[in-house]
């Protein structure tokens, strides 16, 4: 076969990968992705997508579970894992299948195999023993993370899982060890504590979910703790006994103190590193540290005609990140004007336990770290009529802003529905909205959205429903 | 209804002024195109004529008041037939701005339009030529809170929008900016150069001379220039006997005009900046606008500090034309009557100290301009021609450049090109 020649090539199809190729084929540039699993990589087949669908499923059977709360019955509420299962599976191949027909709808070439860089702008993509290679003006190496394994606490796919063994279990563990309290652990902590496992999660760090304000994970902590979640913080497991069907892990506090713990199952959800290995960078100029390729802010490596975006350049490791890495990746090749970096510190994060937190910006400690005089606001859900007809009354939302020039530095959200709520700061942010424009904003009522309006007021001592 | 009376804009980039004098006393009547009032700007003396008639009802900021706020309440016009109690419904502390900024914070608001209240804070982003300047809301208010014009500054946001980053961008690059203004301060009058720690009782016995609007602008742009821009200098000699000689022949041929030897020199200025284009150019942050004419900024001494009236496309403008032109601006600026559009905007500067038998000497660039040449006086001086000692009359210039626009080699070109226009002046008339 005479080999192929792209102007873009894009190695691995996740959502940076196919969003940059798809752009790529929009400006008029010959598009390739080449993708070893699945299009749609781990985000639509084993990440945010399928958790949703499982998280989704928990929701209505906790809310089944609770209908008197609502003047309902029902009786006899059950679930079968396997269907539960089964749909986050359907969820997943249904997307995965949209990706494949949006990239066709684009032009855009899918080369199906593993990829290689070569260097001097070419690409080895090999499946089944058999290598094409193909060279193309631009390589955008989008290559994704996987989970990180900890000595001694490496997934085995049995016992001890990562999300790809989480997300689809044969029977319900009545016991469950979860380490690390980022979002992939505290997601599937809430899912299998809502499905009824009893759940430990141990977080090494003071506060559990590390990168949110303090406040947030203190009030998220308090809900977890509520629904029967034990939580240990400052503590690390130092070793985990394997037994026929089940683990004993050990413990260890600040102190030093060791305690064991039994339990059926043991997700590792201690964080995801890049994946750099056997994709060609050693014929390349490319840099890389610690499973992160060094990159600019318009993604170029240190050789030439090659880019990195997504989890692979870089936290933070969130797809919407990517994609939006990919998009400014392309512009940038494209010669389009007016592209700049984006600027992290707008990039939301989400994580969909129940309570749901979302957030945006720098925390009251990061604020206060950096040397703002900050203006804090603050409004609880039980303040808000929408929430109380949810009969979701338990959450916060917190502004931050600039004493001095009114930016909106961070907004931090728990309770109900907030991830889709972040996004109105998202844009105030963007715009570079002054905590004036947003009092000046109409939220409409009755919406959980009009706390957010309370909470800008209530940092300027002005909030009216409470 | 009553009717405000609004402090004036009398330029793009005016945020505030002087109300120097009431023309009219509560209770006058006044007639459409009345002056009622003399406002005091940035550098020159303008009169406010009423646009409505009826009785003044009411003087809201006396005479004499620094730092009124563009679009804040100055006065009231009564209808005919209405008495002061109609005044009473009248909020005069809020400004009328297109887009009215409301107090940041919930704290009263003071009744003075001078306070924290006025449209000062906002000014930066109202449109005081009725050209809207977009910008970020967070940009207007950081800008607003360092006393940086916008109009000056160039958006890199979607579609040419200012952005933080912009703004941010302007201040590092010395752009307008206020010494450091707090949040608390954003509402004073933003335009006063740094004031240095004085211990009065340490001095001799002294007279406390109140700075005018104009020495305030003074001070603070020429700060600025002198610390952020880079500066450097060259300087040359011009032999001005050629020169001296035409001005002689051409003045005596009319008694309508008087040209002078600064006047050859703006026209050289203007003619060099057309064959030089580069150093035609001013330093905007993201950018360097590069002018494809050349206004001349002409300084011209006044009682109370400088201006500098502008020369419009000098380099197409003949002798006779940019003196006459010379004579009746340097008489307006003599009394205080120029207007905004006759000194801003130039894009080089010339000034001349030669009258005063200065040789040579350095001067700040006139900001945002990228140059500004220093002329000294026409003198005798011994030369060597040929190998031999003469005498012959020079005239030493400095031209104070912006490194940040216009680096050595070009500086030295543009120099390179007006000596000879000033040495061998049929070349200017060709």
């Amino acid at each position: 076969m005479a080999e192929q020649t792209f102007d873009v090539l894009v190695i691995g199809g996740g959502p940076g990968g196919y969003v940059a190729a798809i752009r790529a084929a929009q400006l008029g540039l010959k598009t390739a992705v080449a993708e070893e699993k699945h299009l749609g990589g781990i985000c639509l087949n084993w990440g945010c997508i399928p958790t949703k669908a499982l998280l989704r499923s928990a929701e209505i059977y906790h809310y089944m579970n609770h209908a008197d709360a609502y003047g309902l019955s029902a009786k006899g509420v059950d679930f079968d894992l396997a269907k539960v299962v089964q749909r986050s599976r359907g969820v997943s191949k249904q997307l995965n299948g949209g990706v494949g027909h949006l990239l066709k709808k684009n032009k855009v070439t899918v080369l199906d195999g593993r990829a290689r860089l070569l260097g001097g702008g070419k690409a080895k993509v090999s499946k089944d023993g058999k290598d094409d290679t193909v060279s193309a003006k631009h390589i955008i190496l989008a290559t994704g993370a996987r989970p990180r394994a900890l000595p001694g606490l490496e997934a085995d796919g049995k016992l001890v899982w990562s999300y790809f063994e989480a997300m689809v279990p044969e029977k319900m563990p009545k016991s469950l060890l979860v380490i690390g309290t980022g979002a992939i652990g505290v997601e599937f902590a809430s899912f299998f504590r809502t499905m009824g496992a009893e759940v430990t999660m141990v977080e090494v760090l003071p506060q559990i979910l590390p990168v949110e304000d303090a406040e947030i994970a203190a009030f998220a902590r308090k809900q977890f703790e509520k629904q029967g979640i034990k939580v240990m913080s400052e503590a690390m497991v130092t070793k985990l006994d394997k037994k026929a069907d089940s683990v004993t892990a050990t413990i260890e506090d600040k102190a030093g103190k060791s305690q064991q713990i039994t339990v059926d199952r043991v997700i590792s959800a201690v964080g995801v590193v890049g994946n750099v290995e056997d994709i060609g960078l050693e014929n390349t100029k490319v840099k890389h540290d610690r499973g992160v390729i060094e990159v600019d802010g318009l993604g170029r490596t240190a050789e030439r005609g090659v880019y990195a975006i997504g989890d692979v350049a870089g936290p933070p490791m969130l797809a919407h990140k990517a994609e939006h890495e990919g998009v400014i990746c392309i512009e940038a090749i494209a010669g389009i004007k007016n592209v700049h970096p984006m600027n992290k510190q707008h990039i939301p994060g989400c994580t969909y336990c129940h309570p749901q937190i979302a957030s945006v910006g720098l925390t009251e400690a990061k604020a206060k770290e950096k040397g703002f005089d900050v203006k804090i606001g603050r409004f609880p859900f039980i303040g808000n009529g929408k929430a109380i007809a949810l009969g979701e009354s338990e959450g916060l939302v917190k502004t931050i802003f600039d004493a001095k020039t009114g930016e909106l530095l961070g907004a931090h959200m728990v309770g109900a529905e907030v991830t889709e709520l972040i996004q109105g700061f998202v844009v105030a942010m963007g715009l570079e909205t002054t905590e004036e424009d947003l009092m000046h904003t109409v939220f409409p009522h009755p919406t959980l959205s009009e706390m957010m309006h309370e909470s800008v007021l209530g940092a300027y001592g002005r909030a009216i429903h409470i | 209804m009553p009717t405000k009376i609004l402090m004036p804009a009398l330029s793009p980039t005016m945020t505030e002024g002087k109300l120097a004098t009431w023309q009219k006393k509560e209770g006058d009547t006044i007639e459409a195109g009345d002056v009622i009032a003399e406002i005091e700007t940035d550098k020159a003396t303008m009169e406010v004529e009423a646009v409505d008639e009826g009785t003044l009802g009411k003087i809201v900021v006396p005479a004499g008041t620094d730092a009124v706020a563009v679009n804040s309440v100055i006065g009231i016009i009564l209808d005919e037939g209405e008495d002061a109690s109609a005044l009473d419904d009248i909020d005069t502390g809020a400004a009328t701005a297109p887009d009215p900024a409301p107090p940041p914070d919930p704290t009263p608001a003071p009744a003075t339009p001078t306070a924290a209240s006025a449209a000062a804070p906002a000014a930066p982003g109202v449109p005081t030529d009725g050209k809207r300047i977009i910008a970020s809301p967070l940009a207007k208010r950081i800008a607003a809170n360092e006393g940086l014009d916008l109009s000056a500054v160039s958006g890199s946001g979607p579609h040419g929008r200012i952005i933080k980053r912009d703004v941010e961008a302007a201040l590092a690059s010395g752009g307008a900016k206020a010494p450091a203004a707090d949040s608390q301060s954003a509402a004073a009058p933003a335009a006063s150069a740094p004031a240095p720690q004085i211990d009065d009782s340490t001095l001799p016995p002294f007279e406390d001379l109140p700075n005018s609007s104009m020495r305030k602008v003074i001070a603070k742009r020429l700060s600025e220039s002198k610390q952020s821009v880079p500066h450097f200098y060259l300087t040359v000699d011009c032999e001005l006997d050629n020169l001296l000689a035409l001005r002689k022949e051409l003045n005596s041929r009319s008694d309508d005009y008087k040209i002078s030897v600064n006047d050859f020199v703006i026209r050289a200025a203007a003619i060099t900046l057309g064959k030089v284009p580069g150093a035609n150019a001013m330093w905007a942050g993201d950018s360097i606008k590069r002018f494809n004419r050349a206004d001349i900024s002409v300084a011209v001494s006044i009682p109370d500090g400088l201006i500098t009236p502008v020369i419009r496309d000098a380099g197409s403008k003949g002798l006779i034309a940019i003196s006459n032109e010379m004579k009746e601006l340097a008489a307006k600026a003599r009394e205080g009557k120029l207007m905004p559009e006759e000194y801003q905007g130039g894009t080089m500067s010339v000034s001349n100290l030669g009258m005063y038998g200065i040789k040579n000497f350095s001067a700040i660039i006139n900001p945002p301009q990228g140059c500004i040449l220093a002329v000294g006086a026409g003198e005798q001086r011994p030369v060597v021609k040929d190998g031999a000692l003469a005498v012959a009359t020079v005239m030493s210039v400095t031209l104070a450049v912006d490194h940040r626009v216009i680096d050595g080699a070009l500086g030295a070109e543009y120099l390179a090109a007006f000596k000879p226009l000033i040495e061998d002046p049929v070349n200017m008339l060709l």
